[in-house]
């Protein structure tokens, strides 16, 4: 990797570790992992399934939380503030700081989700004494919850790119909610004719499709998940990264820091 | 060779929400600035100063024209290696300290590992900053802030350093640390172009200024040159208990102490006066031409133009 990139994304990822906000969203997501041991001592049965259930999804919601909360500040607040002034000055292009603001978000949301994780993982012991075969697929299922924020923070980094923090979190936070109901958009635009039709298969298809990534119910009942939706979602979140980053990357190229 | 060298810089941003309507920033900017020379940028607030800096930074992109600096492009990736900058009333990575923001800028400037440590204590040392190395910049006073802004500017030895207001919201001290690094740097051989709207700095310290004014070069040369090219006067000392009233006719301004009258007057009137003098039979004590204060070119540059033409550069 380019060592400017590498430079920015650490001095990125060491803002982030040092903002107190963090560690109050990552304790809060222990808590709901330690609240999901109580629940799953009240379901007989079925303590794995709510523990799983539970954790991962205290996992991916916070998860895309902090995304959304250090991603749309990315950008924006480094030209408000104009501490980009002193780094664009340098012998850095734009394009090297835009990705090693990216990198340095991802980097410090896999830290996360590894602790979270951890947490999600000590609740299964707990309830369920032992490690099964199945837990794979939990592990699995983690996986994808990180492709789904290399997702999250490259569309909070477009937006913040050109748009306000306020907004940069509006638009994320409503892409995310559409993209997590693109198979209903889908097959809404399969029934729908003409224009319409058109229009709708346009956006199913434009939106990140983040329905693809929650095999959290599947996980939770120990189901497999097959090889090829691995490698799918993984060529699909790194291609839709791609592209929302050298949207992100074209739109700051020619942007003027007034 | 020209260390800096700005042709026909013209920068027009497009203001409004709905129906945007042009806004000139900086009309046709031409200036060359030699290397070893520290050069002041004056102008009052919003006149153009900034967005200059920002376009020689490749922070803003011009509308037109173009500009080099040690004879490279500013989009030659060489550049920015030589140069530094302070951005006016700065702004740091408040969760850093003193010593992680500048051994970050020293990473990004390509200050090879090794060299790294000694540059930053060093300059830590310099500034007066090395008991504050570790304390998170949030704690920084404004004028230790200042002082860690010019540290970065040129800690990596550039040959070309740009200040946009150094001197902005310190105290007397902290103007006079700011005034002493400068001349420093030209000790050391550096270009220095700063803009300020301080005019005692400027005259102290630059070897040429340039004034602008709503977007517009209104002079520059040397202080001498432009101070020279304001209204010539001269200072009258005669022995007189009042001033006589043929000379207040000429409208001098004059003030008696004791016997002594002191009379300063426009160098056109001086033949005037001094037959005024002989007539009355007062006896004159000195003449003395005055020199012209950069504050009265400054004021008379800042003066709204006459169907389009006035003082021009």
């Amino acid at each position: 990797m380019n060592s400017r990139i590498g430079y920015v994304a650490f001095n990125t990822f060491r803002e982030a570790v040092r903002d107190r906000v963090l560690y109050n969203l990552v304790a809060f997501a222990f808590l709901i992992s330690a609240a999901a041991v109580l629940v799953g001592e009240v379901s007989i049965d079925i303590e794995r399934l709510v523990v799983v259930n539970l954790g991962l999804t205290a996992v991916s919601l916070f998860g895309v939380v902090i995304a959304i909360f250090i991603g749309i500040g990315l950008v924006s607040k480094e030209i408000e503030k104009k501490t980009l002034y002193t780094v664009l000055s340098r012998p850095v292009r734009r394009w090297e700081f835009v990705v090693g603001k990216f990198v340095g978000l991802t980097g410090t949301l896999v830290v996360n989700t590894f602790l979270m994780a951890i947490g999600v993982l000590l609740a299964l012991l707990y309830v369920a004494h032992r490690f099964e075969q199945a837990d794979v697929w939990v592990l699995v299922a983690l996986y994808f919850i990180v492709l789904q924020f290399l997702i999250v923070c490259a569309l909070a980094l477009v937006f913040s790119s050109f748009s306000t923090p306020l907004m940069s979190a509006v638009f994320t936070f409503a892409l995310f909610v559409i993209g997590s109901l693109a198979d209903d958009l889908r097959g809404f635009a399969r029934i729908t004719q003409g224009l319409p039709g058109v229009v709708a298969t346009v956006i199913a298809y434009l939106v990140p499709n983040f329905s693809a990534f929650n095999i959290i119910t599947q996980a939770a009942h120990g189901d497999p998940v097959p090889g090829r939706l691995i490698l799918y979602n993984t060529i699909y979140a790194l291609l839709y990264s791609a592209m929302a980053i050298s949207g992100a990357v074209l739109i700051f190229q020619r942007r003027n820091l007034k | 060779m020209a260390a800096i060298e700005i042709l026909n810089l013209e920068k027009t941003y497009h203001v409004g929400f709905w129906r945007k309507r042009p806004k000139r920033a900086l009309r046709p900017l031409n200036l060359s600035i030699q290397e070893g020379e520290v050069f002041g940028f004056l102008g009052p607030n919003g006149a153009g100063k900034t967005t200059t800096l920002k376009l020689l930074m490749g922070l803003v992109s011009p509308t037109a024209g173009s500009a080099r600096i040690l004879g490279m492009d500013l989009d030659d990736a060489r550049v920015k290696a030589q140069i530094g900058f302070l951005p006016e009333q700065p702004y740091f990575y408040d969760y850093l300290t003193a010593q992680e923001l500048l051994v970050y800028y020293a990473q990004l400037s390509g200050v090879p590992a090794k060299e790294r440590g000694k540059r930053v204590a060093a300059i830590l040392e310099r500034f007066g900053l090395a008991d504050a190395a570790q304390i998170q910049l949030r704690k920084f006073s404004k004028g230790m802030l200042q002082r860690v802004g010019l540290a970065q500017a040129i800690f990596h030895d550039p040959k070309v350093v740009f200040l946009d207001e150094p001197m902005s919201g310190l105290d007397p001290m902290g103007r006079r640390e700011v005034r002493e690094m400068i001349q420093q740097m030209r000790g050391e051989g550096k270009t220095v172009f700063f803009s300020t709207h301080i005019l005692s700095d400027a005259e102290a310290l630059c070897d040429r200024v340039a004034i602008i004014y709503q977007g517009e070069l209104r002079g520059v040369g040397s202080v001498a040159q432009l101070t020279s090219q304001t209204k010539r006067k001269v200072e009258l000392i005669f022995c007189a208990a009042s001033v006589p009233a043929s000379l207040r006719a000429l409208g001098v301004e004059a003030r008696v102490s004791g016997d002594m009258v002191n009379a300063v007057i426009d160098e056109e009137q001086q033949d005037a006066a001094l037959d005024i003098l002989r007539r009355e039979h007062l006896r004159l004590i000195s003449l003395t031409p005055v020199r012209g204060s950069l504050e009265e070119y400054y004021v008379e540059k800042l003066k709204p133009r006459e169907n389009g033409k006035g003082a021009g550069v």
